[in-house]
């Protein structure tokens, strides 16, 4: 195999004869995240041009294997990767709950069948996935979901609902958790599924955010037919692969609060809005408000990066990824409060902005969620109290 | 470079956890105070350190050192901070070696750096002249007379300025700043040593018209604001590192006292009020982790170090130790706040090093200056 310098300059070159130039620009909405799916529509030529090479390389999910359509890179490469991707402020080819969240449990507990069926397309964008936790009486306390899946033979019927579930109305598949012994404690009744989101009997109904946005449902099974080799481990002990899929969300999640790349760092937008003076920022609060920020900011960076040199290939990072997780939504809250108080009364209006979509204070009332999804803050702690620090109850 | 330890760092820390912890636990540190120790540290502890090799970690291999870098170092002073070993560790082995490494002449670096390596020289810098951190502000004056210097001011809190035979001084001379290496022995040096809230000594150090030979400068003549600067960077990594294993140790303490101490007939750890904040402070210790780590190696690696890194650990170790170190007398209640018991060592120890070359206010400004704001 070629040595590291090698690769990172083959990776280059690549980068630099296949990133389309409008693929080297942040994000600025919602739309230019490219989700894939059977629905998708592509935001431009150059969109779906970028996710087609980088998925031919398996790049999309470079430390997948090659043959469930990874790019079969190690976790230096990966990272040499990641480095020339950001040096070139490349975007993402692929946003996607199944990369950062099915993909790693399917991985590890997985039959064959099941990793050639859905990891493929998942690396190419061609299935879009819908995450169906949580219930209307079953949000922190995940584990006491009621969804009942009755035991048909060769498959279940599955008849509940869920909620809160993002992109449900985007989704092509879902993995699902749901009950399948009643009797038993509640962490050990609960089976791990995957369906078609058009199977007959599935419905959603979507929920409008504070935001204004409307990008999660409740979601409704009504006598659904899930095979049974749709499921990922053991009848009834889903909560295993539950558990491991969680650690995996919350590490991703957490990642919200390191600065995109491309993206002005707070202090930049701060310093072209108020000015200097004598080089340093007119409003002194405000200066040492997002100096704080930014020292926490590098510190959650450097952390992630320490993680990840820790953490052998493949190993969940278990109950770590909730003290990242924890750390990473209440940074970005921050962030954003900042960004408003540096826009000030300009970022009052609900359709303001340079492009009159108010993206600003959409944006920040949506960072309020950051904290409840995917476990809040307070169940972050919880769990690093107990299973790090060990303290009882 | 990965940010993890190879192997040769790991066995370092071994090797310095496992002496420390039966040479110089923080009963060590109870002794000297309770018996008014002179000096505030103990000198066979320091020759067993010395034997230990310590001095010798960053000096390299051809004047007698072991050329193991600031990374070495920082993990020896992590360790030491975790048992508030006084040592003259920090000012002579890191910022005092550091300086006769950077910038000493051949003459200054055969003649020091041997006897630093073998812990027989100790050095300080003394550069603070207000109560405020304000390295730049210098009103020291070293002024040209044939082939010396006469140099005149007053610097205060040197650490370990009450036992180095040398100090590190920053000057003005005609135009710019000027260092200088001065011995304590030199006519018109006068110091005027104290114990410090944390029982660890410091000295107030005057200059009256010391005269220099001019092979004393250090580093470049009106130029040194650059390796003064350096130096305190290092110092503040060298701090940092220090706080770091202070605020792990601290933190580690209480966390067994929330095990244990009962009250309601329940471990007070069970208390999600006590449970959540113990929760903060591990995520805000594994920032530090991340940080030192990534300041001591950014300075074996940039040879001029990485200023805006240095402000950014020494700002968060300062306000995170502290954190550490109150939370640990509010959970520990009435017994924290008693002499008798060893909590309290932490929050004095830890005042000291966060005003050390600038405390986090400091460097949450310099921080911000660094990067343009
Ligand atoms: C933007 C967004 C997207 C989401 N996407 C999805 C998705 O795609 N799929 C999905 O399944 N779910 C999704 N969720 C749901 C999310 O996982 C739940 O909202 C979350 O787990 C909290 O559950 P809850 O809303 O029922 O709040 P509750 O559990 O009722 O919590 C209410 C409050 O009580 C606190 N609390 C509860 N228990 C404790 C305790 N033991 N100790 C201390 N405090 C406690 C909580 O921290 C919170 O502050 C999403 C949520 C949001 C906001």
């Amino acid at each position: 195999m070629a040595d590291n310098g090698t690769f990172r300059r083959e990776t280059r070159d690549w980068l630099e004869a296949n990133c389309p130039e409008s693929m080297r620009q942040p994000y600025n909405y919602e739309a230019d995240a490219c989700w894939g799916g059977r629905n998708c529509k592509f935001q431009s030529e150059d969109q779906k041009a970028w996710l087609q090479r980088m998925a031919s390389r398996g790049w999309t999910v470079p430390t997948w294997p090659k043959e469930y359509g990874g790019g079969g890179l190690d976790l230096a490469q990966a990272k040499i990767l990641k480095q020339e991707l950001a040096r070139i402020n490349a975007r993402p080819p692929l946003e996607s709950f199944g990369i950062s969240m099915l993909g790693p449990p399917l991985l590890k507990f997985g039959s064959e069948e099941l990793k050639l069926q859905h990891l493929p397309p998942i690396a190419r964008g061609e299935i879009r996935w819908a995450q169906g936790y949580s219930e209307p009486n079953a949000g922190s306390d995940l584990a006491s979901l009621q969804m009942r899946a009755d035991d048909m033979g060769d498959h279940f019927i599955v008849n509940g609902s869920k909620i809160w579930t993002s992109y449900g109305d985007k989704g092509d598949w879902m993995f699902c958790l749901v009950r399948t012994d009643f009797e038993a404690k509640k962490h050990a009744g609960i089976t791990f599924v995957m369906f078609d989101m058009t199977t007959e009997g599935v419905s959603t109904r979507p929920i409008k955010l504070i935001s204004g946005k409307s990008p999660f449902t409740e979601t409704f099974l009504d006598n659904v037919r899930v095979e049974k080799n749709q499921v990922i481990g053991e009848i009834n002990d889903g909560w295993t692969i539950a558990k491991y899929l969680l650690s995996h969300e919350r590490e991703m999640i957490a990642g919200a609060g390191i600065l995109a790349s491309g993206s002005l760092p707070v202090s930049e937008v701060a310093a072209r809005a108020l000015g200097r003076q004598n080089g340093i920022l007119s409003e002194p609060m405000l200066r040492a408000d997002i100096a704080r920020f930014e020292i926490d900011e590098r510190c959650l960076a450097l952390t992630i990066e320490r993680a990840r040199d820790e953490v052998k290939a493949g190993v969940s990072l278990g109950a770590v990824a909730s003290m990242f997780k924890y750390y990473g939504t209440e940074l970005n809250k921050r962030r954003y409060e900042l960004l408003m108080s540096v826009s000030g009364q300009e970022a009052l209006q609900w359709e303001g902005g340079e492009d009159g979509l108010g993206e600003l204070p959409k944006k920040w009332l949506r960072t309020k969620g950051n904290s409840i999804e995917g476990g809040t803050s307070e169940i972050q702690l919880n769990i690093v109290a107990k299973r790090i620090l060990g303290l009882p109850g | 470079m990965a940010l993890v330890l190879n192997e040769e760092q790991l066995m370092l820390k071994d090797s310095a956890r496992s002496f420390l912890d039966s040479q110089a636990p923080v009963s060590h540190l109870r002794e000297l105070r309770d018996s008014e120790d002179r000096e505030g540290f103990s000198r066979e502890l320091w020759a067993e350190m010395a034997d230990m090799g310590w001095p010798a970690i960053l000096v390299p291999e051809q004047y007698g050192g072991l050329g193991y870098g600031y990374t070495g170092i920082g993990i020896v002073l992590e360790e030491t901070g975790r048992n508030l070993t006084p040592s003259p560790l920090l000012c002579t082995a890191m910022v005092g070696a550091a300086a006769i490494v950077k910038a000493g002449s051949d003459e200054q670096r055969e003649s020091l750096l041997p006897a630093v390596a073998g812990g027989q020289h100790l050095l300080a810098l003394a550069c603070d002249e207000s109560s405020r951190h304000a390295p730049h502000e210098i009103t020291t004056t070293a002024v040209k007379d044939g082939e010396s210097y006469r140099i005149s001011g007053r610097k205060i809190n040197v650490a370990d300025g009450h036992i180095a035979e040398t100090f590190i001084v920053s000057t003005q001379t005609a135009n710019g700043v000027s260092l200088f290496l001065v011995p304590k022995d030199s006519g018109g040096v006068s110091v005027e040593p104290f114990r410090q809230l944390d029982t660890h000594h410091a000295a107030n150090v005057a200059f009256d018209q010391v005269v220099v030979n001019k092979s004393s400068l250090l580093g470049p003549l009106d130029d040194g604001l650059g390796l003064l600067d350096y130096l305190l960077d290092v110092g503040r990594t060298g701090a940092s590192a220090e706080m770091l294993g202070l605020a792990q140790e601290v933190f580690s303490r209480t966390l067994d006292y929330l095990k244990e101490r009962k009250q309601f007939g329940v471990p007070i750890g069970s208390f999600q009020a006590l449970q959540h904040r113990a929760a903060q402070l591990f995520g805000e210790l594994e920032m530090c982790k991340s940080l030192v780590l990534k300041a001591l190696q950014t300075l074996d690696e940039e040879p001029d170090g990485d200023p805006e890194l240095a402000s950014l650990t020494k700002s968060k170790l300062g306000e995170t130790a502290h954190l550490a170190a109150t939370e640990a007398i509010q959970m520990h209640g009435g017994i924290g706040m008693t002499d008798d018991f060893d909590i309290g060592f932490f929050l004095k120890r830890c005042k000291i090093l966060d005003n050390l070359y600038g405390d986090s206010l400091y460097h949450l400004d310099r921080f911000a200056r660094l990067r343009g704001y």
